[in-house]
């Protein structure tokens, strides 16, 4: 789950780590407020204003601002406030924005990288630090390797000062700045344990001229899968930011990614899912979905998914891809049907049922009436709707 | 033979009374796995009832005392993702050989802790999370009389030579059932689950696999995200001397994007499906072109 640099900060500054300044905006209006307090509040003119959006590259993509005065500020917020931004995170039909955030500007004697991740390899949390930083660490990751430096944390033990200390003897930081950096790196990794983040992402963490360490970005990804002890990720949220078939899927207990093409999917198993969208390129199909009902879903929930996906203008085709394990192939045909009924079937549809319960499946949709092409196999069945679809746009 | 389990071993179900416990434990007790007992705290002295009618199992308040009362060496794991973590590590304190955790959702945070003490002890194994279990199939109808620890339909499984791992619980019964449409069978069918963060990979299963006289060439399913197949594709370059056929889902995969399971994603161009298939490709693995090709496959490989 992603959320907005401004809520990144926020929390950081409850867990002590040094931010800017700054205060979120929702209108040019509110920015052009935000830019007036923090003038008064720190006595210099220079501000940023910044896009809020859930993709990196804001920089790159003129996303980002600085300016002086608040006159300054209110333009730069006009020139943001409901554009497209388009990042190499956000694909190239790009990301609206609705938000901003507005902070004090500070002088920066020297930008640096720092991020957490889990690192699957040596199953710990892994804490990467960088000299290079403000810049794309991918790229410095692969021209100079020497210059990314880490250490792992031991669940056990948690981050050690030996730790720390190599990281800030890495990056070269003069003893004020290794101070700071050493406290904000320990609080970042508390941070990121406690509040059960997937990814805690600082470019560029920077020594300002004082030779303060601040985070001046922050990026936050959190693990969905803790949210059972994470009440406040719900006010989080901005569901502008996710496809509105994505976030209904998702309240229905269902994995549903929305791609271009024009061939629906319906599946159980995530890797089942992806391979019948590998499936239906490989027959020169393009899938307009990723779509997982999972392992149990309830008849209402197949019901739900096939509803998605017949409401989608794209839609061309369907494929419904289904192995039954726990998942009952007569409550695929139930939901399947029950969706047709409600919302009629325009487009050739394809389904291929195999595993628990298959011959109850297959009765179920031959008495429905209902056009359908059956397939023995996940090959079978893909071609066949790739024929019948048309290869697509 | 077989690997990890077989119609000998002695299952306790931790999580039995509740709903997916209950209907999955049945299950396996139905197909001819030794259901011995069940943990569920505070529950402690009652009786399971199989749905079927078939059988009961008293339930236990802790592992160990289910462990000491039953003899069992093996414990399937329903519990939900809040508790499941404290539920694994109650099993391996208890000393459980084998703990098979079908549980899905469990957060990546306690699984490296889970992760932390299963490196510091070598009795226990885990297998999962969130995968369909394991499974080693029995001669009887619908290779009934094996042992089948965890959630995939067990009829569509056959008694044979083949080795099956995979990441995906549904693409191993695609495996299973073509392989048994084939006429040949499985030895064991183990899913190793999607999750970043897991008790068992791909290299421990092969070098099961490989001591096994009884498996003749195994089919290894993963996916994108992390580079556990890599890793294995080099573990098998050097190491495994049995054909193997390959499968990877998510060629097609958009970046950024998690595709279902929590460790199936691509982030900054690492765990294509592309570098995994060619480091297979190149440790000698034959990749199926389509995964309604992973029985024929290995058919070949096996001299048709």
């Amino acid at each position: 789950m992603n959320i907005h640099e401004y809520q990144a900060k926020e929390i950081f500054r409850r867990y002590g780590i040094p931010t800017p300044k700054g205060i979120p905006a929702f209108s040019v209006g509110e920015a052009v407020t935000a830019a007036q307090k923090l003038i008064e509040d720190t006595g210099n003119e220079v501000v940023v204003v910044k896009a809020q959006i859930h993709a990196g590259g804001r920089g790159k993509a003129g996303g980002v601002k600085v300016v002086k005065g608040a006159e300054a500020a209110k333009e730069a917020a006009e020139g943001l406030m409901g554009t497209t931004l388009v990042t190499h995170q956000t694909g190239p039909e790009g990301k609206v924005v609705q938000r901003l955030y507005v902070e004090q500007g500070l002088a920066i004697a020297n930008e640096l990288y720092l991020a957490l991740t889990v690192d699957r390899e040596s199953k710990r949390v892994a804490i990467m630090a960088s000299s290079e930083g403000g810049v794309d660490i991918e790229e410095v990751a692969e021209k100079s390797p020497e210059k990314i430096h880490k250490v792992w944390i031991d669940p056990a033990v948690g981050l050690m000062p030996y730790q720390v200390r190599q990281l800030a003897f890495g990056l070269g930081l003069s003893k004020k700045a290794s101070k700071g950096f050493g406290k904000l790196v320990s609080a970042l990794s508390e941070l990121f344990t406690k509040e059960d983040c997937s990814i805690a992402e600082v470019n560029p963490l920077i020594v300002t001229e004082d030779e303060d360490v601040v985070a001046l970005d922050a990026k936050i990804n959190f693990d969905g899968n803790a949210s059972f002890r994470h009440a406040a990720w719900e006010e989080l949220k901005d569901l502008s930011e996710e496809a509105p078939t994505e976030t209904e899927a998702k309240a229905a207990g269902l994995s549903y990614i929305q791609l271009d093409g024009n061939i629906g999917c319906l599946v159980n198993g995530a890797g089942l899912a992806m391979s019948t969208m590998d499936t239906i390129k490989h027959f020169g199909g393009e899938p307009a979905n990723f779509l997982d009902v999972g392992g149990g879903a309830s008849q209402e929930a197949v019901t739900k998914a096939f509803k998605i996906i017949l409401q989608s203008d794209a839609v061309q085709g369907i494929f419904v891809n289904i192995f039954g394990g726990i998942m009952k192939c007569d409550v695929i045909a139930n939901g399947v049907v029950a969706a047709t009924k409600e919302l009629g079937l325009k487009v050739p549809l394809v389904v291929r049922l195999a595993g628990t319960n298959v011959e109850q499946g297959k009765e179920i949709l031959a008495s429905s009436g209902l056009d359908i092409t059956p397939a023995d196999t996940m090959a079978e069945g893909a071609q066949k709707i790739v024929e019948l679809a048309g290869k697509g746009a | 033979m077989s690997i990890l389990v077989s119609s000998d071993s002695k299952v306790i179900v931790q999580g039995l009374t509740g709903s997916a416990g209950t209907f999955h434990a049945g299950q396996c007790m139905d197909y001819g796995t030794k259901i011995v007992g069940g943990v569920t705290p505070g529950r402690g002295g009652q009786t399971w009832e199989n749905p079927s009618g078939s059988g009961t199992a008293p339930v236990f308040d802790t592992v160990r005392e289910a462990k000491e009362k039953t003899g069992a060496d093996v414990s399937l794991v329903f519990v939900p993702p809040p508790f499941a973590a404290d539920a694994i590590l109650e099993a391996v304190d208890a000393e459980v050989e084998l703990v098979v955790v079908i549980t899905e959702g469990i957060p990546v945070m306690d699984m490296l802790k889970v992760r932390r003490v299963l490196d510091g002890q070598s009795t226990t194994r885990v297998i999962g999370p969130n995968c369909p279990g394991v499974i080693t199939p029995g001669t009887g109808e619908g290779s009934k009389g094996g042992c089948k620890i965890g959630i995939m339909p067990g009829h569509i499984h056959r008694k044979g030579n083949i080795g099956i791992v995979s990441k995906s619980g549904t693409l191993t019964y695609e495996a299973v059932g073509q392989v048994t449409a084939l006429g040949m069978g499985q030895t064991t069918a183990v899913g190793i689950g999607g999750d970043p963060i897991n008790g068992t990979g791909f290299i421990e299963i092969l070098e099961m696999f490989q001591e096994d006289p009884e498996t003749e060439g195994v089919i290894l399913i993963g996916e994108i995200g992390g580079n556990a197949e890599e890793q294995a594709a080099a573990w098998i370059k050097e190491n495994f001397t049995k054909p193997v056929a390959g499968f990877i889902a998510g060629v097609t995969a958009p970046p950024g994007k998690r595709m279902g399971h929590a460790g199936a994603i691509i982030s900054g161009g690492k765990g294509t499906a592309a570098a995994k298939i060619e480091a297979l490709q190149d440790a000698g693995v034959k990749v199926a072109p389509t995964p309604s090709h992973m029985g024929e496959t290995i058919k070949e490989l096996l001299g048709g």
